[in-house]
């Protein structure tokens, strides 16, 4: 069971206490959008060993959704931050490319 | 025979004898006896069958790892089944019962499966159980389900307590043997938090047995148990190793006690800093024939019986080994007394000191040797001895009535390696270890599991020891961030062992009938030739054989199997043993109740329960509830005679006619309010709710991004910048994540707050003809059609109460919903009983409620939705926007296949013969698909007897329905046969609305 800390009101909590809530930074396909856009937007998801952005809500908390970098491989927390963003914070993402060399954000291959 | 030597035994105490029952026999046994033990000392040695063969099967362990010595325990509320012999001690007036035995233990009639082994290989099933497909039904599903299971499951309901507890420690020990109980004083000396665990209920592991080291054991528990930072616990299982430190312990509290008082069980919910797994190895069983006939034991176990208890398992046990450990069995039964009449050594250069040892005692041991194949059938009678290196020609018959077993030692690496922690294959000492520098990784991704003693492949304490000190000194100085010193250890000299050579088959070269006989896991009845065949048909990776064979699948998960049949099918595909690798290893370690699972977490606590304000009125009025979410509302109201149908009808007929109320309270009410909550609103619901003016209220429907319809209500709009919004009363919880999740995640600039105000007020449903003179009664003024219209709310005082009155209709009867404080909920609800009284008012339940709205053709959220329709799907285009841009859901309604025409669409259903039609039942079409299965075109998703029309309605989703009205259709049922049934419109009453004036 994961531990996790809210980056809203600062709680440090096990993972009963939040509920995930898939991968992160999406982009919403609405109307006139595609039909590869949409379905990708419906039903492609990123499922990388290694670095994965989450959405979680710190349900059983303050309520409020955050998001948070995880290496889905060893379980190590990158960091946790607010969810009213569309990309990760640039300081977040040079500390894992500090620890995971040559890693670049969004290249899943 | 087994006996009770006259002398010996530190565990027990002779000076208090206890009684116990096996089979419904009083036998007798000391205090400090395990159940095990006590039954050897009564010679009873065979004591179970084993599962697919029902082979007579004895001990062959001493712990936590037994495979055959499984028994039913206790009886009524306290009996459990499958409990090891070997873990349970023995208390005055225990019951203990045989398993997987008819009629009994010592003659049993399945036992003719042994005799068909040779037709049952591995795979059996598969292969055999194809077809013909209705043989499975009534031949090959009642043979499975006869012959499948051990134990039987308990019939009464559980007497015992159980209990959760939430434990937080800077590094905990799992295994209280010597290393770990080193391991905890140094990382207690380092100034670490530490809690130490032991399964079973003596700390020391081996080391009183094997290594004289009982004062030791015990002066060591005296220091740890003088420090205020450490807590230890006997009889507690680290069962589980999970992420970021997580570890679940399992304690058995009162399973040794006669008279049992608290929880059971209490599971340990703990949170460490670092673990410190010293769990020890299990000694592996040899692969020779016959090698699971009562008698055969682990020689650990031999030896274990004769120290701990004072039980000689047999008056003569041949010894048989790769490695030096098994020297000390005989050593320990020659210092009995007892005779050991030779030891192979299946090693060409023999033992090392402890060899040297037992020739000096006079034991025969012969090197190079091993065993060709064991006789006897319940009880071993004697050995055929031949060379390891043979096929097995027989060079000798040495009469015995016991043999002791030692293929060396398998680390018990389950808790290092069920949080992903990986292993090494060690070539020198044939045992997988754990790799130390891939362990199990935390938060911060550093390791937070390390290991200590012979878990780390440690066999020799001069080795183990010194590890175990450092172990757990640097497990104190992760967590404290300081550096631990150094803690005094006794000085030891290794033991002078002669290296362990691997031995998988016994002889080398055993011939087939030889190999059918040896067996891997017992409990499951695996042979060589199982797994060999396994790998010659293909199945060559380890996770596959393991389940085509069933090889460690049983209640042991094969702790004394898996290396022995992993290094079977490594020999059979050629490929070396760290390459096929070991399954997986997964919590827990051994099995643990479903009681301590559950913890107090059952009947009336299992879940909270929501009343309305209104609970207790119904409750003292015949309420007959049904579950809705976590709250119970009443189905309907019984009276006395009535049954539930007659209850429900007389509460429509009542409320079609005069009056009937409905405790709406329980239904979502989310209030959505600010500068943006119209724009927001539009995005939330299909319809333009916007444009909706303030007093007035409109029926919505809400979907998800994926376009299906996942919730329904009538909004109001209470002022400029205030909605009210109603949802299901399953709904509300959901529908306001849902929307907390779009304001937070998507539309996060836009100004709209939204509150769950369900259970601040009380809703109350004023429906019928008297509907209007009720309220009037009660105070309210100026109500009539025109001026308090239909889809508007007002608000009134009534019976001295303020109330907030929508007039919406659920039913197609005029009706008002009544919004009060929840605390005015009840007084309103007896004042509109009392004032409804001259109209004989009903209270009408959740079934009144739902054939209400069938009879009109409103549809129901879980009814006619099911998460794959939309609304389109059912009628409801006339509540989606065409003006609007947007909406939650809206693109993918554009979708190929939401806009296909043959989608199937909402109709109304009447059977010909006015029958109710089955729930669910499909509509019938032409033909046979590609499966076989007959073809539909539909099927009913409301069906209801109407009250009101004396006769079944139903509602139901049907290929091109709305454009085939007054056609017949068959539905299935579930007898086979099929009922027809007409498609109409699925308004059944009223149709022209004229009841809601």
């Amino acid at each position: 069971m994961l531990i996790l800390t809210c980056p809203c009101c600062g709680v440090t909590a096990e993972e009963t206490e939040f509920h995930g809530g898939g991968e992160a930074h999406l982009t919403r396909e609405g109307p006139g959008s595609d039909d590869a856009a949409l379905e990708g937007y419906l039903f492609h998801r990123e499922n990388p060993r290694g670095v994965h952005f989450e959405r979680w809500r710190h349900v059983y908390g303050c309520g409020k959704w955050f998001h948070a970098a995880r290496d889905t491989a060893t379980l190590e927390w990158f960091g946790f931050y607010p969810a009213q963003t569309s990309e990760p914070p640039e300081a977040l993402l040079e500390q894992i490319r500090q620890k995971r060399p040559g890693w670049r954000w969004r290249d899943f291959a | 025979m087994s006996t009770r030597l006259t002398t010996g035994g530190q565990r027990i105490d002779r000076s208090k004898p206890v009684t116990f029952t096996f089979n419904g026999t009083t036998l007798k046994g000391y205090e400090g006896d395990t159940l095990a033990s006590a039954l050897l000392a009564n010679d009873r040695m065979m004591m179970g069958r084993s599962f697919k063969y029902h082979r007579p099967r004895g001990v062959v362990a001493s712990g936590t790892e037994e495979p055959n010595a499984l028994l039913g325990i206790g009886s009524g509320g306290r009996f459990e089944p499958n409990q090891r012999a070997t873990m349970q001690e023995v208390f005055e007036g225990l019951e203990a019962q045989s398993q997987n035995h008819w009629p009994s233990l010592a003659f049993d009639i399945g036992e003719v499966n042994a005799k068909l082994s040779r037709f049952l290989p591995a795979g059996f099933y598969y292969k055999t159980f194809l077809w013909p497909r209705a043989f499975w039904k009534h031949v090959y599903e009642p043979f499975i389900r006869q012959s499948a299971g051990l134990g039987k499951a308990p019939k009464d309901r559980d007497a015992d307590t159980y209990e959760h507890y939430y434990h937080f420690t800077d590094v905990l020990v799992i295994g209280g043997g010597l290393a770990g109980l080193t391991a905890a004083l140094a990382a207690a000396k380092g100034g670490a938090k530490v809690t130490v665990m032991e399964q079973e209920a003596h700390w020391g592991g081996r080391a009183p047995v094997d290594d004289g080291a009982a004062e030791e054991v015990a002066a060591l528990v005296a220091e740890l148990e003088g420090m205020e930072t450490v807590t230890l616990r006997l009889r507690c299982m680290g069962a589980g190793v999970y992420d970021h430190g997580y570890v679940l312990g399992y304690e058995r509290l009162t399973d040794h006690l006669a008279v049992k008082s608290g929880p059971r069980h209490r599971l340990w919910r703990i949170r460490a800093g670092q673990v410190v797994t010293a769990t020890g190895a299990i000694e592996r069983p040899l692969s020779f024939a016959g090698n699971d006939v009562p008698g055969v034991m682990l020689a650990s176990a031999v030896r274990d019986y004769v120290a701990h208890f004072g039980i000689s398992v047999g008056d003569r046990t041949v010894v048989v080994t790769n490695n030096d450990d098994a020297y000390l069995t005989a050593l320990a039964l020659v210092g009995a007394g007892l005779s050991v009449p030779a030891i192979l050594d299946a090693r060409q250069g023999g033992g090392g000191a402890l060899a040297d040892q037992a020739k000096a005692k006079g034991i025969r041991v012969l090197n190079g040797h091993g065993i060709a194949k064991v006789q006897g059938r319940k009880r071993v009678t004697g050995v055929a001895i031949c060379k390891q290196v043979g096929e097995g020609a027989v060079i000798e018959e040495i009469a015995c009535d016991a043999v002791a077993m030692s293929g060396g030692w398998s680390p018990v690496v389950h808790l290092w390696s069920h949080c992903g922690g990986k292993l090494i294959w060690d070539d020198a000492q044939a045992m997988f270890r754990p790799d130390p520098n891939r362990p199990p990784t935390g938060a911060d991704g550093t390791g937070f599991v390390s290991v200590a003693g012979a878990a780390n492949g440690l066999l020799d304490l001069s080795d183990a020891l010194p590890d175990a000190a450092q172990t757990g000194a640097m497990a104190a100085s992760f967590v404290t961030g300081k550096a631990s010193g150094d803690i005094a250890l006794t000085d030891r000299k290794p033991r002078g062992d002669r290296p362990i050579e691997p031995v998988w088959l016994m002889p080398a070269s055993a011939k087939r009938a030889l190999r059918a006989k040896s067996w891997l896991d017992y409990q499951n009845d695996v042979k060589v030739t199982d797994v060999q065949l396994a790998a010659q048909e293909g199945f060559e990776s380890v996770e596959h054989a393991k389940r085509y064979t069933t090889l460690g699948m049983a209640t042991d998960q094969g702790k004394l199997s898996n290396i022995n049949g992993l290094a079977i099918l490594s020999g059979a595909l050629d490929t070396p043993i760290p390459q096929v690798g070991t399954t997986t290893f997964r919590p827990p370690f051994t099995p643990i109740s479903m009681g301590a699972i559950a913890g107090p977490a059952r009947a009336e606590v299992f879940q909270p329960l929501r009343r309305s304000p209104i609970h207790a009125w119904h409750e003292a009025h015949g309420a007959d509830f049904e579950p809705v979410g976590q709250w119970r509302r009443p189905y309907t109201y019984l009276r006395s005679g009535e049954d539930r149908h007659t209850a429900v009808a007389r509460e429509i007929n009542q409320t079609r006619n005069a009056l009937g109320l409905l405790d709406a309270s329980t239904l979502g009410k989310l209030i959505v309010k600010g500068p943006d909550a119209g724009r927001f609103m539009d995005m939330l619901y299909t319809n333009m709710m916007s444009t909706l003016k303030p007093g007035f209220c409109r029926y919505g429907l809400m979907c998800s991004e994926n376009g299906f319809l996942m919730d329904d209500g009538v909004v109001a709009r209470w002022d400029e910048d205030t909605f009210l919004c109603h949802t299901t009363t399953g709904g509300a919880d959901r529908i306001h994540a849902h929307m907390e999740e779009w304001l937070q995640t998507e539309w996060w600039d836009w100004k709209v707050w939204v509150v769950n105000a369900t259970e601040q007020y009380a809703q109350i449903a004023v429906v019928g003809p008297q509907a209007r003179s009720v309220l009037e009664k009660l105070g309210a003024t100026d109500i009539g059609n025109e001026a308090f219209p239909f889809m508007t709310f007002q608000d009134h005082t009534l019976a001295g109460i303020r109330a907030r009155v929508y007039r919406i209709s659920f039913s197609g009867e005029l009706s008002y919903e009544i919004a009060v404080p929840a605390s005015q909920g009840l007084a309103l609800w007896e004042a509109l009983m009392q004032a409804g009284a001259e109209h004989d008012v009903m209270p009408y339940g959740t079934e009144g409620l739902h054939v209400m709205r069938a009879e009109k053709g409103f549809i129901m959220i879980g009814d006619e939705t099911d998460g794959t329709v939309i609304p389109q799907d059912l009628g409801l285009g006339w509540a989606i926007s065409k003006k609007k841009t947007d909406y939650i859901g809206k693109r993918a309604q554009e979708r190929s296949d939401m806009t296909r025409p043959d989608r199937w669409k909402l109709v109304g259903l009447e059977t010909l013969d006015g029958s109710v039609l089955p729930d669910g039942a499909y509509a019938l079409a032409d033909g046979h698909n590609a499966n076989g299965q007959r073809n539909v075109q539909g099927r009913v998703t409301s069906t209801y007897h109407s009250p009101t029309l004396g006769r079944g309605i139903a509602m139901g989703l049907v290929l091109n329905g709305p454009e085939r009205m007054g056609e017949t259709v068959q539905f299935n049922k579930v007898d086979g046969s099929s009922v027809a049934a007409r498609i109409v419109n699925p308004v059944f009453y009223d149709k022209e609305n004229t009841k809601n004036v």
